[in-house]
């Protein structure tokens, strides 16, 4: 069972059920729970909106695009079936979040799909879960199978003539399925290829219908930004970033976790004292901020660095997942460039030329420069190949695996340049490296 | 000759799959995890596997090759009853996770994708598994294990064993 965390800095909104037993949907109930939902229904689609809207909720999957604005993009009118589709793909590594949403608050997740229905004017929702999560599917369709014998989903729900259904699916081991296209392309029974962009999911999706996708911490918060309204949601985190944010916080840290800290709050806070700050008491050397898609940032880079879409993206990197993943001085980055690429170079689909062929040439140049057969050319080429894999491919993916390459290799040239002419690496092998 | 009557499927696998294709708006939405469940069952995707799937989906075996190949969690061969994916990606690197793989290849006498000879158990090194705050982490099959050192290896390793050889007994 994985361990929960607390730290007094925590202002807990969607964590704030966990370890509660909320998966039983009368303690949910108890604790507050399908209250949003009946006020939404009462208000109607354009009040959630808006206060969605004014929440500045930003999804949570890592593109920090407003959830209000989104529904909003849905048309009203549509001659097919609109959609509602959960994303809990979870998959990019440093992330586990949605793991502990999943475990102990399931019945959030329903309330916010109902919610995104009502909102978009959809009958259909869809909560997909990545395959290796079987053990949260089951508790997910359990709380889906209690909510429909509640009333709460199914024709009438909650006794109006509002019809909602929720479809819970499990995927079977592919990180691009987090990739909005192709989790509708995996959803209707075909390979995760993505789609070429325009038209929108918000236009033509899944099954050619309208359709949301929210990442599943998102839709989870949803919930909480009805019951405390929008206004007073927004004034928890930093501007344009409402609320707070599951920071999952791994790697070399004493206390590492899942906490849940109001956007904008420092990073340097966070690595020291909300996880106790580097193991061992050895020297912090880099950070990679928001799972391991994002760039690396450098100790001087996070003093002031509030934990928010726009100051992160600001200092060139991005907040992504929010998966923070701490590096300490005892770290060989090109090994971890490597580990890194090769990630990318396994999930790589192979639709698009750039990214089939780039994450496959970084992953043998660093392997090899790892090994230390590289030459000081391969650093520059490194870089080139990275710099030709962006924006040209049809899914992030390419992108996700040259904005980290880029990062490593200019903010750690020099030890790039200590691995050449044979020298070996000049960090302990990694088996030593978790040695404290 | 219809799928259900001649199933290779357990009776309530069988079952689970009638109403599985019932489930989505559109009949092959069920694949992706009726493919999973058929592995979960049979031990891999066998030949009669994707012939069954393809005429419950109404579709060609080619296509539904075409689509399990995606899926890094499918397979064409058997594993072993207890697959041990061991992960190794970045948050779980910095914790060790290389060492627990070792731990586990010394331990099994297996590397990467083999199986024991008497077919208990299977070892994969794989990508992130969403446990990262509790790394170094593992599945073996379904169940996760975290917060791992190598010295939880042989208690792991010791526990599944003991499970194989009391259904065994029974």
């Amino acid at each position: 069972m994985p361990r929960l965390v607390s730290h007094p800095d925590e202002v807990k909104v969607v964590s704030k059920r966990f370890g509660q037993g909320a998966a039983n949907i009368d303690k949910y109930i108890e604790l507050g729970g399908y209250e949003a939902i009946r006020t939404c229904l009462a208000q109607g689609p354009d009040w959630v909106i808006e206060e969605m809207k004014a929440s500045n909720l930003r999804g949570r999957g890592g593109a920090g695009f407003p959830t209000g604005m989104k529904w909003s993009f849905v048309p009203k009118q549509s001659a097919k079936p609109k959609y509602v589709l959960i994303n809990g793909d979870e998959s990019e590594p440093g992330t586990c979040k949605d793991h502990l949403i999943f475990l102990h608050d399931p019945h959030s997740v329903i309330e916010g799909t109902i919610i995104a229905g009502l909102a978009i004017g959809s009958k259909i929702g869809f909560i997909y879960l990545r395959g290796e999560y079987r053990y949260l599917l089951e508790i997910m369709e359990k709380a889906v199978a209690d909510a429909y014998a509640k009333g709460f989903l199914g024709k009438n729900i909650f006794g109006t003539d509002t019809e909602f259904q929720i479809i819970t699916q499990s995927g079977a081991g592919a990180y691009e399925v987090g990739e909005e296209s192709a989790l509708m392309e995996s959803l209707e029974g075909k390979r995760g290829v993505p789609r070429i962009k325009p038209p929108f999911p918000a236009v033509v999706g899944l099954y050619g219908g309208p359709t949301v996708i929210n990442n599943a911490e998102t839709i989870a918060t949803v919930p909480h930004v009805i019951n405390m309204g929008g206004a007073a949601f927004a004034t928890i985190g930093s501007p344009r970033n409402g609320g707070t944010r599951l920071f999952g916080i791994s790697g070399h840290v004493e206390r590492p976790g899942v906490y849940e800290l109001p956007m904008g709050y420092n990073l340097k806070k966070m690595i020291y004292e909300v996880a106790g700050g580097v193991r061992g008491g050895r020297t912090l050397k880099a950070v990679v901020p928001g799972g391991s898609s994002t760039p690396v940032l450098l100790p001087e880079e996070i003093e002031n660095l509030g934990m928010d879409f726009d100051q992160v993206g600001k200092a060139g990197s991005m907040l992504g997942s929010g998966g923070v993943v701490v590096i300490d001085d005892q770290t060989c980055i090109v090994e971890f460039a490597l580990r890194t690429i090769s990630f990318y170079q396994h999930e790589s689909c192979g639709w698009c030329i750039p990214c089939r062929e780039g994450t496959d040439w970084l992953k043998k140049s660093l392997t090899r420069f790892h090994a230390g057969f590289g030459t000081a050319k391969d650093i520059d080429n490194i870089r080139y190949l990275a710099e030709n894999m962006m924006g040209r491919t049809f899914c992030p993916l390419g992108d996700a695996a040259a904005m980290p390459t880029l990062g490593f290799v200019k903010k750690f040239r020099k030890e790039f340049e200590d691995h050449l002419d044979g020298k070996p690496c000049p960090f302990a092998k990694h088996t030593e490296m978790a040695v404290v | 000759m219809s799928a259900e009557t001649m199933s290779i499927f357990s009776p309530k696998v069988s079952a689970r799959f009638d109403a599985l294709v019932e489930k989505y708006p559109v009949r092959r939405s069920a694949l992706v995890p009726m493919l999973l469940y058929a592995q979960d069952e049979i031990g891999y995707l066998s030949d009669a596997v994707i012939a069954e799937v393809a005429h419950r989906i109404g579709i060609t075996e080619l296509d539904v090759r075409n689509v399990a190949t995606y899926y890094s969690m499918l397979r064409f061969k058997p594993a072993g009853k207890y697959n041990v994916q061991v992960c190794t990606n970045i948050s779980c690197m910095l914790r060790g996770a290389y060492d627990v793989f070792e731990k586990f290849q010394d331990e099994l006498g297996i590397g990467h994708k083999g199986v024991t000879p008497d077919g208990v158990f299977s070892l994969e090194e794989v990508e992130c598994i969403g446990a990262c705050c509790w790394a170094p982490a593992i599945q073996v099959n379904y169940d996760f294990h975290d917060d791992l050192t190598t010295d939880s290896v042989p208690g792991i390793l010791a526990q599944y064993r003991q499970k194989s050889e009391g259904q065994n007994n029974a």
